[in-house]
């Protein structure tokens, strides 16, 4: 009876239904869960939490300790011996371990790094004093300590006090912006003033030397290009006075401070980038703070050696080189299939390319990297410098790793993916509709043009949002055909010709690498490991569903027909 | 093209005659034969259409009805290994003939086939498709044509009103209506239809079949079906074709009531097919 039960359980398929639903379960915690850690260890960085101020007491000495806690662990006490620590054996809990933390002390500069481990049971007492002060600094990470007074010269440079006790925050913020403004006007003039005239006298004087190249270098030439730098000197020395004159200005102001061993420092407000007094926070206020922080991060460059700032650069890379990359493979792609499928005779040589371009989807992405590098960017690259900049050589413009270059050999990596896909949807056209076409008198190539390529157009966005998965997630290719550590210029700017698709650019996942492996400080690098690796991911899924949502138009714009 | 029309407008042929000692051959079909390959399709097929003459094929399924009627617009050179030996004289021109234009030769021949297949476009765009390949762009022009076109094929009113809606909204037989408009919206001499409502409920149907009756009047129609009632009411000449072969041809009437061949007469009466 039971065993009956058992084999009708078995042919009803129940168990294979079990079997499916588990995979996919699995699947979804799998990816899910993956994108959760990443969501959290990512961006709970942006979260400023409170600082304590831990008072400690080691067998040396009695110390005080600000510092935010990062993380912490129950270790076993033995492990403790090893590294030299002298503990007596009774301490810990019943099974003799000891809880630790690892803290943010910030203040790397003072103390040489900027986290250490804090050991339970050297804990005295922590409190979370409200006046404590934190700072994101330019150079040297955070600072934590208290605020006690703010300075700022005169006329003749000397210092004095503007505001100290509890009226010196207050004063602090509102001096804070002014340097902060100050920053940002001097930012503009630097990069976008200064730059674009820079540029212009860079095109002059490879102007003169093409000239020179040409033989046709005659006195109005040279008299004209070096009116042209007269006024662009002009111009750059009026700029250079504001900047001067908005340097002093932004010298003007600075802090003291004290640190947790009571010593007291000196930080000028120019180095400052924000302040805040976490403890002092409301919720609300805090959750403010994080949306600044968080917009900070996605729309700033980054600073020091890229462990702090922004990544604005890479996001706008990753996206412009993969949106590249589309518009060189689709008509590549397209045509390539047309071809294979509409007019090449079927026989053995269609299979053989066929499997041949199926079979270029599987070679590892680094060999493509390799031909890039010889074919485009030395070839290629190398013959268009010779023929077109020869002004610019030795130093090469397109004879070297460049956004152009990583798009192509992206474009070369997805190329199988779209023929295949617009193969797909090529087949899948009714053979009525050409029929249709052709018996109305329209040629083969009109037919194509005007019903089966337009219908077909969903199958080329599914290839291209295969593509656009596929490229944006690469990274060892770009290595040798473009992506840079740290690019000085986006690939877009307002200089002639707006596009620079000889410029190296940066690129989110090259970043992941470097921030991560790379990083001279690694536990600060950590979270932004996680913060980026999910930003990756948002780029990627929001190119994917902007090309998924096209697709769905071009799907109920032509729908095709049942049969 | 225009004397075309207006022949096809003389009143004498309105009146469909049954004498064709008065009746312009259309298209002249003369040892006709068609291999896939090493297979032979149609064999050594000989017979004269009628101008203003609806004529029909029939016979069981795979006896190359529909092959032969592809024949007529070349619908067949689509297919790789097709090979046609013989000759159909079209205007005192074969048609196979190596210097015919087989696009200007399918404007002539016009096509509609079993299942309706409109274009995924607007129901004008429809019907302005063939239209537009002519170089045809004029919007007052186009608009012109394809309100005469859906009027010929008795569409107009039901769409009048949304001619910019997607043609895949209509209805079966509507659909199949608007493709004989878009078929006769170029004007073509001859109308191969090719199953075209087998695919229909009996209303839609009977709506093509009136549609057929009228457009005799202007067009040469040749029409492939399965069902004989069909061929009976709609033709004046009918076919009966046997495994490729030709097995009769004449005029309807005399087909259905007096069959000179045996299996016609079988096929006819419903003893096999």
């Amino acid at each position: 009876m039971i065993r009956s039960d058992i084999q009708s359980w078995f042919k009803g398929g129940t168990p294979w239904i079990w079997l499916n639903a588990g995979a996919i379960a699995i699947a979804l915690v799998a990816v899910f869960g993956l994108l959760l850690l990443i969501l959290f260890r990512g961006m709970s960085h942006f979260w400023p939490a409170n600082v304590e101020a831990f008072h400690y007491q080691n067998n040396e000495s009695a110390l005080t300790v600000i510092a935010e806690i990062i993380e912490s662990e129950t270790v076993p006490l033995e492990s403790l011996h090893n590294i030299n620590l002298d503990k007596n054996a009774d301490v810990g809990d019943e099974q003799g371990n000891v809880t630790r933390y690892l803290v943010k002390t910030g203040n790397r500069d003072i103390l040489g790094s900027d986290f250490r481990w804090l050991y339970d049971i050297d804990l005295i007492d922590r409190e979370q004093p409200e006046n404590l002060m934190a700072l994101e600094r330019i150079e040297w990470g955070n600072f934590y300590g208290y605020l006690t007074a703010v300075y700022e010269k005169d006329k003749d440079g000397n210092e004095q006090l503007v505001a100290d006790g509890d009226r010196a925050w207050t004063a602090f913020i509102k001096h804070l912006h002014r340097t902060i403004d100050i920053r940002e006007q001097i930012l503009e003039l630097e990069q976008g003033d200064i730059g674009a005239i820079n540029y212009q006298l860079e095109r002059l004087r490879l102007k003169e030397k093409r000239l020179q190249l040409d033989d046709e270098l005659t006195e109005t030439e040279i008299k004209k290009l070096t009116d042209q730098r007269k006024d662009l000197k002009q111009e750059y020395d009026v700029l250079l006075k504001q900047t001067q004159k908005l340097y002093q200005q932004i010298n003007r102001d600075s802090i003291r401070a004290t640190v947790m061993d009571g010593s007291e420092v000196t930080i000028p407000l120019e180095k400052i980038v924000k302040a805040w007094q976490p403890n002092k926070m409301s919720f609300l206020n805090k959750i403010g703070f994080y949306i600044h922080t968080l917009w900070a991060f996605i729309t700033e460059d980054p600073r020091e050696a890229n462990t702090e700032g922004g990544i604005f650069p890479a996001i706008f890379g990753t996206v412009m080189m993969v949106m590249l990359m589309a518009v060189l493979v689709t008509p590549f792609g397209v045509i390539a299939a047309v071809y294979l499928r509409e007019y090449a005779k079927q026989g053995v040589l269609t299979r053989i390319i066929r499997i041949t371009v199926n079979n270029l989807a599987g070679v590892p992405s680094i060999v493509y990297g390799i031909f890039g590098l010889g074919f485009f960017v030395y070839f290629l690259g190398g013959s268009i410098d010779a023929l077109f900049f020869p002004e610019a050589l030795p130093a090469p413009t397109f004879g070297t790793p460049g956004l152009l270059w990583s798009s192509l050999t992206l474009a070369l990596l997805t190329l199988p993916v779209v023929i295949v896909a617009t193969e797909e949807g090529l087949s899948r056209i009714p053979r009525s509709l050409r029929e249709g076409s052709l018996g109305l008198g329209a040629t083969k190539a009109e037919t194509l043009w005007r019903i089966v390529l337009p219908m077909a157009s969903p199958a080329i966005m599914t290839g291209l949002i295969l593509a656009v998965a596929r490229a944006a997630g690469e990274v060892a290719p770009l290595m040798l055909v473009g992506v840079v550590k740290l690019a000085p210029s986006l690939p877009l700017d307002g200089n002639f010709p707006f596009m620079h698709l000889d410029r190296k650019f940066m690129h989110l996942g090259f970043h992941i690498y470097d921030v991560g492996f790379q990083s001279p400080n690694v536990e600060a690098a950590r979270p932004l490991v996680y913060a980026t690796s999910f930003l990756l991911v948002v780029v990627i899924v929001s190119l994917n569903l902007t090309a998924i949502n096209l697709r769905n138009r071009l799907r109920e714009k032509y729908r095709a027909l049942d049969g | 093209m225009t004397e075309a029309i207006a022949t096809k407008i003389d009143p004498s042929l309105l009146t469909a005659s049954t004498d064709t000692g008065h009746v312009e051959i259309c298209m002249d079909v003369k040892n006709l034969n068609l291999f896939y390959g090493e297979a032979q399709a149609l064999t050594d097929i000989s017979f004269q259409m009628k101008k203003n003459h609806v004529t029909a094929f029939i016979g069981p399924s795979g006896c190359g009805k529909s092959t032969l009627l592809r024949c007529f617009n070349r619908m067949n050179d689509l297919v790789d290994s097709v090979r046609v030996e013989g000759e159909i004289i079209l205007d005192g021109k074969n048609i196979y003939a190596p210097d015919i234009d087989v696009t200007s030769l399918r404007q002539r021949v016009g096509m509609v086939f079993q299942k309706p297949n409109p274009f995924p476009m607007s129901i004008l765009e429809n019907v302005a498709y063939g239209l537009r390949l002519q170089g045809i762009s004029k919007r007052s022009i186009l608009e012109e044509k394809v309100e005469w076109a859906l009027k010929g094929s008795a569409l107009w009113d039901e769409v009048k009103d949304r001619l910019d809606e997607s043609a895949l909204g209509l209805s079966g037989g509507q659909q199949q209506r608007l493709v004989i408009a878009r078929a006769i919206a170029i004007e073509p001499e001859i109308l191969l239809l090719d199953e075209p409502a087998s695919a229909l409920d009996p209303i839609s149907t009977l709506k093509i079949e009136e549609l057929i009756y009228e457009l005799k009047s202007q067009y040469t129609i040749l029409i492939v079906t399965h069902n004989m009632q069909q061929a009976a009411r709609v033709s004046d000449e009918t076919a009966f074709m046997y495994m490729g072969e030709m097995i009769e041809f004449g005029k309807t009437n005399e087909i259905f009531t007096n069959p000179a061949k045996k299996q016609t007469e079988d096929y006819i009466t419903g003893r096999y097919g």
